[in-house]
């Protein structure tokens, strides 16, 4: 069965000749959270800017829902000269949705991402984390089916980039969407996977899949069990294997 | 030249916080914000009482009366339609006024519409960016004459002055505005099929806001030049702009009026100044954070 989104051999090599991505194929079923990890510059961003049509891709088919995609950006890309309510409405807006419909919406994920009593703060009267959660929520309004995370919590401190893993694997239960994660953690690819996929560095390979066992909920203590390590080293060795 | 007074030091920014603390704006006034002008004030006036009593040589002190003659004899000499005291200054200030708010309106709707030309279609801006920087460079009161000679109508030439001088800065900060929009922020209206249309009105216009607030200060300080400079050409039949006004009691050797008629139209480009610093703080205060302190 094809999932909620598909890579058949999709590959993209940009005018200037730089392959950036080299035929990957995988799926991504709802209630699958999948976590790219890679070197820096492998073209994991590429895989998403394909599946959401922000680029096409030279080779292959992506096979996706486009109406019912959340993107979530590496910055939050807030509105500064919106509020927190108002950001969060943005989507809606842009696909029609009527005032009243938006604003019940509104109310229900700011409910959900834990930002009440910010809904009329301007972006810049907010925090790191604060800013992604509101980018998060801005996405949630929308129900989406696919889920597309492109390193959204690399900008943010430790503690607030574990609570926020917490409050999207959270989200993830609830909504039951399905996800495809970007991020250079290792640690956090296991923690909030159900599969872990290992690129190369250009053009983008993956290079080893490895399934994520742990049951969800996963408690914070996770990351302290010695089976998580373990899997920790297994991506890490194999994240070296493909450096070189 | 006149020059629109900028007053120095208002409101300093305070240091920088940081990034996780919410931002309060501070509106309390501290005391060396007075006592600083109170202090430059009154040397100002003390150079001047010297200048007019000792400094200037004898027969040319009655051009700069003392300042409580020029307040006496140009601010609280009031007799309607007579030539000396405050009445025919407020006249010609009015008419400069109107010269200066009707080309400044002209500027803003063209200058607005030209500069969103060039943003949504890249041949318009290929196609005119070369004219504009000539504008720009081009010395427009050297242009006069030509003006004089082609449009009837004092109030035409008056105003057609003003939107030349005031025209660049509206375009170019607009412009430069509507095009630095973050490139994700565009990525994320192209991924939710946003129109051209609704790109630039929910994305690029509100985020050129600070840069057309910009624009819009530097034109109106322009246009207050534009009005006032422009007087001195254009002066025929019963039209008469504060310019024009001051060149009249220089050649009079009314002292008086002519330092209060230059008074009041450097305060009318303060004025300017300050109304559009304050409607730039209504519109953008909120969400942007470098409108204090310019």
């Amino acid at each position: 069965m094809a999932g909620a989104l598909s890579f058949n051999n999709v590959g993209m090599t940009f005018p200037d000749g730089t392959r950036a991505l080299g035929g990957a194929t995988f799926d991504v079923n709802p209630g699958e959270f999948v976590t790219v990890v890679g070197p820096s510059g492998c073209g994991k961003s590429t895989l998403l800017r394909i599946a959401s049509n922000l680029e096409t891709a030279t080779e292959g088919v992506c096979n996706v829902d486009r109406d019912s995609i959340g993107y979530v950006f590496q910055d939050a890309t807030l509105l500064p000269w919106r509020t927190v309510s108002r950001n969060i409405e943005l989507l809606a807006e842009l696909h029609g949705v009527d005032k009243a419909e938006r604003e019940q919406r509104v109310r229900n994920v700011i409910d959900l991402v834990g930002l009440s009593g910010f809904e009329d703060k301007y972006p810049k009267q907010l925090s790191g984390g604060m800013k992604m959660r509101a980018s998060l929520a801005r996405s949630l309004v929308m129900k989406p089916r696919v889920f597309l995370f492109d390193e959204p919590f690399g900008a943010l401190d430790e503690i607030t980039r574990e609570r926020l893993n917490d409050e999207l694997l959270r989200l993830f239960q609830l909504e039951g969407f399905a996800g495809l994660f970007i991020t250079h953690s290792i640690s956090e690819a296991v923690y909030m996977s159900t599969k872990v996929l290992v690129m190369s560095s250009r053009p983008g390979r993956i290079v080893a899949s490895f399934d994520v066992p742990f049951a969800y909920p996963r408690a914070h203590s996770l990351r302290y069990e010695p089976e998580f390590a373990e899997l920790c080293g297994e991506v890490s060795t194999a994240l070296r294997g493909a450096l070189v | 030249m006149t020059d629109v007074k900028v007053p120095s030091g208002v409101g300093a920014v305070p240091a920088k916080r940081p990034d996780d603390a919410p931002v309060e704006t501070q509106n309390r006034v501290r005391a060396s914000d007075v006592i600083g002008p109170a202090v430059v004030f009154v040397l100002f006036i003390g150079f001047w009482y010297a200048l007019s009593t000792t400094i200037l040589p004898e027969q040319k002190r009655f051009l700069l009366p003392t300042p409580h003659k020029v307040l006496q004899e140009g601010f609280f000499t009031w007799q309607e339609g007579e030539q000396r005291g405050l009445f025919p200054i407020l006249k010609s200030m009015w008419s400069s006024i109107q010269v200066a708010i009707i080309g400044l309106v002209i500027t803003i709707i063209i200058g607005t519409a030209l500069a969103t030309a060039m943003a949504t279609r890249r041949w318009v801006e290929r196609a005119t960016w070369p004219y504009l920087v000539a504008l720009q460079s081009a010395p427009i009161l050297a242009m006069t004459p030509l003006i004089r000679a082609l449009i009837d109508g004092v109030q035409t030439q008056r105003v057609l002055v003003v939107v030349l001088i005031a025209f660049f800065p509206i375009v170019n900060n607009t412009l430069f505005g509507l095009l630095s929009v973050e490139k994700s922020q565009h990525e994320l209206f192209t991924l939710h099929g946003a129109s051209k249309w609704t790109r630039l009105t929910k994305l690029q216009f509100p985020a050129a806001m600070p840069n057309i607030f910009v624009g819009l200060r530097i034109s109106a300080g322009l246009s207050v030049i534009g009005a006032v400079v422009g007087d001195f050409y254009f002066r025929q039949g019963g039209v008469v702009g504060i310019g024009a006004q001051i060149d009249i009691y220089r050649g009079r050797l009314w002292g008086s009026e002519l330092i209060a008629a230059i008074l009041l139209a450097s305060a009318f480009g303060l004025v300017v100044f300050i109304v559009f610093g304050f409607l730039s703080k209504l519109a953008i205060g909120k969400w942007h954070t470098t409108t204090r302190g310019q």
